[in-house]
């Protein structure tokens, strides 16, 4: 079971209190009707899926039910960091602001 | 050498100090006519079904690990085909009319034992759901029954059925011909029959990268033993998919998941059949050795950690302590993990890709192994004529374009 730390409450919690939400900054298209089939798949269905850092959308769902963003190395499952939905992904060689594994 | 009662015999007398390695681990050719990526039970059944019915021999299947050490070795060996859509009916109904002579035709015991696989229902929507996929399969020819709580007790004795229980069993789909067969099996008989036809087996060998010539078509693999020439090029590599393909600049429908099991200490016989529980999330049969073989769930999260959560497996526990009390006090011997590649409508990916000469058999998610023979089969058609076969093409990498998906909620049996 994962820590996370989460960036609102500022506090490393078990897994159990969030969902995961997926691949992080997926922007939805800002127009959709101007898209084409193979764009809008993409958009729908394709995922980066690596192996290795992976940024990652979570929702504290039993504490502050705010979504946040993840880095985590996805062969370890160590946290690198968390950080606000909507703000850029640290880099991941940067020290980590969200502990735990 | 044919396994017979005769040589069987000999070599006991013997000692069983004469019998041969069973294939061949040779070093790579400088070229092959197709390289197959991962030696997995899909992997070396296209191979086999290549060099049988397409007479294509000058093939090499390229594994990083160990043969079969991947998906192939780590699921809990279950087959059936009462899918509900008629793509999927006829993709996992081919691969059901394969095992049924599968070890007569590789000359190698799979064991396979169609023991009954009984899917348990525990509310109306669950009634109304599986006799949706009952009559569905029953007007696509395929074997499903619907069964009451006490035939479903009398067919599987351990169960309890009782009305006290907190998801009550109130019935059940039953496919008579699902079962199980010994994994680790399929994955050496079909080497072992691909390797005497002349596929070269190439283990502990990882593929580095992906070479195309000047027009973009696929020319060959870099791999940890140096390059390798091919003019076709099969990704069958599970969980890894993503990360192979990516070598050849394609990005996939795919997000990869740990998925766990576990097996019991050995008992004597327990349990005749497969019981799956999609609502509480359990499902388990017993292997010929009497371990109690237990699938739980993926992690909610991608993965390639090849472990999983504990509380995963407890949940799961859970789940089969309540439908069989009598497991209670039996301890756990192992547990592991296998990461498996999902696809965003739970149905596999069999087909071409944007880049020439570059194949892709992935996206069987949780449920892979049943299929193992049907889609060996029907991908060595797509890597040797580079069309797809009539049962895969609906199941193109093109889908998640044209957004014609195969919406597969049968694909786990159980909610992952």
């Amino acid at each position: 079971m994962l820590l996370i730390r989460c960036p609102y409450c500022d506090m490393a919690r078990p897994e159990l209190e969030f969902r995961y939400g997926g691949q992080a900054h997926v922007a939805r298209p800002a127009d959709p009707a101007t898209l084409d089939d193979a764009a809008w798949g993409e958009f729908l269905y394709v995922r980066s899926n690596p192996r290795g850092v992976a940024a990652e959308r979570w929702r504290h769902a039993a504490g502050c039910g705010r979504f946040f963003n993840c880095l985590r190395d996805t062969v370890s499952d160590r946290i690198l960091a968390t950080y606000p939905a909507g703000a850029p992904a640290p880099d991941p060689a940067a020290p980590a602001s969200g502990s735990g594994r | 050498m044919k396994f017979s009662f005769a040589s069987v015999l000999s070599n006991a007398l013997g000692g069983n100090a004469a019998w041969p390695a069973q294939w061949r681990s040779p070093e790579p050719k400088a070229s092959y006519d197709a390289v197959i990526v991962g030696a997995g039970g899909h992997g070396l059944a296209t191979a086999y079904y290549m060099a049988k019915e397409r007479g294509l021999t000058n093939v090499a299947v390229i594994e990083k690990g160990w043969l079969g050490g991947g998906n192939t070795g780590r699921n809990t060996t279950i087959i059936r085909s009462n899918y509900l859509w008629e793509e999927s009916e006829a993709i996992y109904e081919h691969a059901m009319g394969l095992w049924q002579e599968l070890s007569t035709e590789l000359n190698y015991n799979v064991m396979y034992s169609a023991r009954g696989v009984m899917m348990l229902a525990h509310d109306r929507h669950d009634v109304e759901t599986f006799k949706r996929h009952v009559h569905a399969n029953r007007l696509a020819g395929i074997d499903n029954e619907w069964i009451s709580a006490g035939e479903a007790k009398a067919f599987c004795p351990p169960l309890d059925v009782s009305p006290t229980l907190r998801f009550p069993v109130v019935g059940a789909a039953l496919q008579r011909c699902g079962g199980v067969a010994r994994h680790d099996a399929v994955a050496w008989g079909y080497a072992r029959a691909a390797s005497a036809m002349g596929v070269d087996i190439v283990q502990n060998c990882a593929v580095t990268g992906i070479r195309r010539d000047p027009s973009g078509a696929v020319a060959g693999v870099e791999t940890s033993k140096g390059f390798i020439g091919a003019k076709k090029v099969g990704v069958v590599a599970a969980g890894h998919t993503s990360t192979v393909m990516a070598m050849a600049g394609v990005r996939m429908p795919l997000e990869s998941y740990p998925l766990q099991a576990l097996v019991s200490e050995p008992v004597k016989p327990f349990m005749p059949c497969v019981v799956m529980s999609n609502k509480i999330h359990a499902y388990m049969s017993q292997s010929d050795k009497g371990e109690l073989v237990i699938g739980a769930g993926t992690d909610a999260y991608t993965s390639y950690s090849q472990r999983g959560a504990l509380h995963i497996s407890e949940h799961t526990l859970e789940a089969i302590c309540e439908l069989f009390p009598a497991v209670r006090r039996l301890r756990m011997l192992r547990n592991w993990g296998g990461i498996v590649d999902v696809t965003p409508d739970r149905s596999p990916i069999i087909g071409r890709t944007p880049v020439a000469g570059l194949f892709v058999n992935c996206g069987w998610g949780t449920g892979g192994f049943k299929a193992t023979p049907g889609s060996g089969h029907v991908f060595a058609h797509t890597l040797a004529t580079g069309e797809p076969h009539p049962i895969a093409a609906p199941f193109s990498l093109d889908r998640f374009r044209t957004g014609r998906l195969i919406d597969e909620a049968a694909a786990a049996a159980v909610a992952h």
